[in-house]
């Protein structure tokens, strides 16, 4: 479990944080929600130590991010799996290499042993048979799973996730949120996923927080948001014609929300 | 504010160094990646050197008979004076300044581009030390084979000016081969090699610190590999005066 405790950060002088908690847990897929230029981004590269706040505590299972040493944090983050907006790939290695590289640089396993445990996570994510080809030969959806694949090839207790989503097809993006959710679930992992997609919020959101103006508004699970009664959250989730309609289905018809025969899956 | 911005950059640099040259944390993966930088950025400029040492050596032959022919000067001081160039400036100061062009820009823009794209935020989160994993191999492979370099340069310069004497009447090819031996000073080879080194971890190090610090996108990329090249092009003439006053006097 991670906790976040009145968290602040500014740059140049404007507050982006403002005393921001949040309670992120194991074994869930905790979405980070909220507008551009909301403070998301920055509250993500706070809890994974590549920004410094300027007050408050980020406790990994009770070990405070803030208050470790540089060995300490080094330690943690092999603890830790990332998955980047633009993936992150490496260039110049293979897929089998992007995701051996955790492996080489942590692990003493022999060559044999890194390679088939890169190929059992490729496998995971369904990449069977493009370990050989290089990142730019393979679409964004698939360099998204290796990406994932490389997060989880040390077996993490942490996953962050920076809008993994992003710039893929709706399908995909499904595809990429169950195999967030199953990962999460099969392997106890606390995910965190910083996301702007409503098909993830809807469909994924166990322990959902809504970031707005550096404050944290809203907590809650996806069945929640529907009758949620904050207006920015309310504004900002359903913006979209499809979800208003969606939502006002909802209301209209009293569907329930929990993947019950007849209602909207949870 | 031009000296504060710089002492604070000068700091930021030694920082940099100071992160660069840690004990790395696999010793088997540096040495790999060392090799591979030796033949990326130091055996890939194996043809540019002989190119250009080729052409460079013929005009300097070419351009000391011009001007050095007078009655009281004996023939061989045009082969004395090329070799003499070569070894004093031509095979370290202007091999370096070009290299500057092609390694420098080389290697600001990789490591910029895997700034911009997260390639680096990605090794850090997961605990590695990107700057020693990324830079050092770079610095280390190419000043080790830096001299492999100049020498290179000085043999082909040396081939580019008997060529001329070959081919041309401009010099007898006995005299020019003469004038390559005569009153040979061998500390003139070291001060060349020694330049050298120093040039090349110039060029390594001020490039991966422009490319390691870039922020925004494709276009500070670019901007950051052109400041690279004019940076340490500077430096090494810079350092240039300094060697030569510290090892020639």
């Amino acid at each position: 479990m991670i906790e976040v405790r009145n968290i602040t950060k500014s740059f140049d002088g404007r507050t982006v944080l403002h005393g921001v908690s949040a309670t992120f847990e194991t074994g869930k897929t905790n979405l980070i929600i909220g507008q551009s230029g909301s403070g998301k981004t920055v509250l993500m590269k706070s809890l994974v130590g590549l920004l410094q706040p300027e007050s408050g505590e980020i406790l990994f299972d009770g070990r405070n991010l803030l208050s470790m040493s540089r060995a300490e944090i080094h330690e943690l983050r092999k603890e830790i799996g990332m998955l980047f907006q633009g993936s992150a790939l490496f260039d110049s290695e293979t897929v089998l290499g992007n995701v051996m590289f955790p492996l080489s640089m942590f692990t003493d396993m022999t060559r044999r042993q890194m390679r088939d445990r890169a190929m059992f996570c490729l496998e995971r994510v369904n990449l069977k048979g493009a370990e050989n080809k290089y990142p730019a030969e393979i679409s964004g959806g698939m360099q998204k799973r290796v990406a994932i694949a490389r997060a989880i090839a040390l077996n993490p207790k942490y996953l962050f996730c920076d809008e993994p989503n992003s710039g893929l097809d709706p399908k995909t993006s499904i595809l990429i949120d169950e195999l967030l959710s199953d990962i999460t679930h099969e392997y106890n992992i606390t995910t965190v996923i910083n996301t702007h997609d409503m098909n993830s919020v809807l469909g994924i959101g166990e322990n959902i927080i809504f970031i707005n103006k550096g404050h944290r508004e809203w907590v809650g699970d996806m069945s929640q948001i529907y009758t949620t009664a904050n207006e920015a959250l309310s504004d900002f989730v359903f913006a979209t014609r499809l979800f208003q309609q969606v939502k006002d289905y909802v209301a209209a018809n009293a569907v329930p929300l929990n993947g019950d025969k007849g209602g909207l899956p949870k | 504010m031009i000296i504060s911005n710089s002492i604070a950059t000068f700091g930021r640099f030694c920082m940099f160094m100071r992160r660069v040259f840690s004990i790395p944390d696999r010793m088997s993966i540096f040495l790999r990646r060392t090799l591979v930088e030796v033949s990326k950025l130091g055996v890939d400029s194996i043809p540019l050197v002989i190119v250009i040492s080729m052409f460079i050596g013929a005009v300097c032959t070419i351009q000391m008979q011009l001007n050095v022919t007078s009655p009281i000067m004996p023939a061989y001081a045009v082969g004395l004076a090329t070799r003499d160039i070569v070894l004093l400036e031509f095979s370290n100061s202007i091999l370096c300044l070009i290299l500057a062009g092609k390694v420098g820009s080389n290697i600001a823009s990789e490591i910029g581009t895997m700034r911009v794209t997260e390639q680096i935020d990605a090794l850090e989160i997961m605990g590695v030390n990107s700057a020693n994993h990324l830079v050092l191999p770079k610095i280390l492979g190419f000043v080790c084979f830096m001299p492999v370099l100049s020498i290179m340069c000085i043999g082909t310069a040396f081939v580019g000016g008997y060529l001329v004497a070959l081919f041309t009447d401009l010099i007898p090819v006995s005299r020019y081969v003469y004038g390559l031996q005569a009153m040979f000073i061998e500390w003139y080879v070291w001060y060349g090699l020694i330049k050298s080194l120093i040039f090349a971890f110039i060029i390594t190090s001020v490039a991966s610190f422009f490319g390691y610090y870039v922020k925004g996108g494709a276009l500070e990329v670019g901007r950051s590999s052109t400041n690279a090249v004019v940076a340490s092009s500077i430096f090494i003439l810079l350092f240039d005066v300094i060697l030569t006053k510290l090892l020639l006097q």
